[in-house]
């Protein structure tokens, strides 16, 4: 459906995507996911033929965004990060406005309009101008704005940004409602929320790509499974770490802070073997004192932590 | 085709929505009004000379007014990101635009209709050099327009869009009053770039091909520059 070929951003000397290829299936909803300054929406920037690349391509469908921009443009709903809408407009008028600029039937568009009006919880505001509007409401008029001409593909900057808990779950199950049959590309920094929407990440930073995958795989392929956490009594580090060098299946010691003779450590493990038994028979061993000893899966966020370290 | 039009039935329409419209309207009329009724007992004569001789000078002020937000407004809040996303190309947008600021400047020169009809009353109204005045009006108004969007394109800011756009129609307009500063053999081509010298020249009712040639030349000429800005951005 989408395919973006070796793309390549500069802002002056500044590099705000370096050379990322990837592509999207048809009805697939992909998260791209990064820290701040990353380069998600220079790249959507891109897709929605808003910016053109220092060098590379991006093909929609058989269209590519050197020769038809205006198809790619028809093709696509786009919400920018911060909603900047026209605000003298009443939001009635905004949307009949995007309509007919998208050539939307004229006979359609009233049905259309409550439609969305309905979807995006916006009846109590159609007749207010928009600069009356709370940060949250003008968000979903974005969203409504995206979505109103129905469009195969939907491109949303931060689309849950500025909306309370509550309207957050509502467009995330919009979303992958709507996700069924359009194709989906999501940029956010809230990991929970590519983990409960997207089909499949995609980890950005600096302008290139550190991780492709579901989610599921991603925390499978991340160098350990799980981590153990410990704390032990009136015992010094280094007996420790001797004791625990026999026990196979440890990738890393991490030390925390000791505080009154108590050990703190994080044993990295890969995934697989189940070493707590192990570990608790050396324990019982050398009878120390057991503080706390529990298990954490890996979660999306340590991987996105591991992956987006600076240096 | 339907992007230009959209752009245009939008940007005509705000300007309705917020007061600048009624203000700018006031404004003209009042200073055009005045001056030209000011003096015009005193001539006696039944003619609407003295009013064409002066909308240049207030067309500079006006116009650029007219046009400073059509840019820097959506450049500032960001809403060109959304408007250049949806299906129209940037020729369109540039196009769109400076049809409602034309139409504006047109819709704003209706009034002054009523100045010929009151003199008809009073005397034996000329209409052809009438005609030939609001034709001209028409044609400097779409110049000094383009010249006022592309300042508009250039900043973010609406004053500065304002004073960039003035200070050029200004220069345009005053350009052939300057000619006794300067060598003989440049005072030609000088005379030809000055607004005024070609839009007195209809104004008298001689539409000469080469004072439309240069009205159209400037629109193009500041259009396209425009064009370039906006493509630049991306």
């Amino acid at each position: 459906m989408i395919k973006v070929e070796d793309l390549t951003k500069y802002y002056g000397n500044l590099c705000a995507v370096d050379h990322i290829s990837f592509e999207i299936r048809k009805g697939e909803i992909l998260g791209l996911l990064g820290p701040n300054g990353a380069g998600k929406s220079t790249t959507l920037r891109i897709l929605t033929c808003f910016f053109q690349p220092t060098s590379g391509n991006v093909s929609v469908k058989d269209y590519n965004i050197y020769d038809h921009p205006l198809e790619i443009k028809g093709l696509i709903g786009y919400l920018p990060e911060t909603a900047p809408l026209y605000h003298e407009m009443l939001v009635y008028d905004y949307l009949r406005y995007v309509a007919d600029v998208r050539g939307f039937p004229k006979e359609k568009q009233l049905p259309r309009i409550k439609e969305i009006s309905s979807l995006c919880g916006l009846q109590d505001v159609m007749h207010r101008s928009v600069n009356e509007l709370s940060r949250g409401y003008k968000q979903r008029v974005g969203i409504g704005h995206a979505m109103l001409s129905d469009p195969e593909i939907l491109v949303l900057d931060e689309p849950t940004a500025g909306l309370d808990p509550n309207q957050i779950v509502e467009i995330r199950n919009i979303i992958k409602e709507i996700g069924k049959e359009k194709t989906i590309i999501l940029s956010t920094h809230i990991l929970s929320e590519a983990e409960a929407t997207c089909d499949r990440v995609l980890i950005i930073n600096k302008g290139k790509i550190v991780a492709d995958g579901s989610t599921e795989s991603l925390k499978e392929e991340s160098d350990s499974a799980y981590d153990i956490h410990l704390s032990l009594q009136g015992v010094e580090y280094k007996e420790v770490e001797q004791a625990f060098s026999s026990v196979t299946g440890i990738r890393k010691v991490s030390r925390g802070e000791d505080m009154d003779h108590t050990v703190n450590l994080v044993l990295s493990c890969s995934a697989g073997e189940d070493i707590r038994s192990d570990l608790y028979q050396i324990i019982k061993q050398k009878d120390w004192s057991l503080l706390e000893f529990h298990r954490e899966s890996r979660t999306l966020e340590n991987l996105f932590r591991e992956l987006t370290k600076e240096g | 085709m339907r992007g230009v039009r959209q752009v245009f039935k939008r940007d005509f329409k705000v300007y309705f929505l917020s007061p600048i419209a009624y203000i700018v309207i006031s404004i003209f009329l009042i200073l055009s009004g005045w001056f030209f009724f000011s003096t015009f007992f005193l001539f006696n004569q039944a003619e609407m000379r003295s009013f064409f001789s002066l909308l240049p000078i207030l067309f500079a002020f006006i116009v650029p007014a007219v046009t400073m937000r059509l840019f820097s407004e959506e450049l500032n809040t960001g809403s060109y990101e959304l408007l250049l996303t949806l299906p129209v190309s940037v020729r369109d947008v540039v196009i769109g635009k400076f049809a409602a600021a034309v139409a504006f400047v047109g819709l704003m020169l209706v009034p002054t209709l009523s100045y010929g009809i009151c003199i008809s009353f009073y005397g034996d109204l000329d209409w052809g050099p009438v005609v030939g005045g609001y034709v001209g009006a028409v044609l400097l108004g779409a110049a000094f327009a383009s010249v006022g969007l592309f300042a508009s394109s250039l900043t973010r800011n609406q004053i500065i869009a304002f004073i960039i756009g003035m200070s050029v129609c200004f220069v345009l307009t005053l350009i052939d009053k300057m000619l006794f500063f300067l060598p003989e053999s440049a005072v030609g081509v000088f005379q030809f770039l000055g607004a005024d010298f070609h839009f007195q020249n209809i104004s008298r009712g001689i539409l000469d091909s080469r004072d439309i040639v240069y009205f159209l030349s400037v629109c193009f000429v500041a259009l396209y520059g425009t064009y370039l800005v906006i493509q630049e951005k991306k």
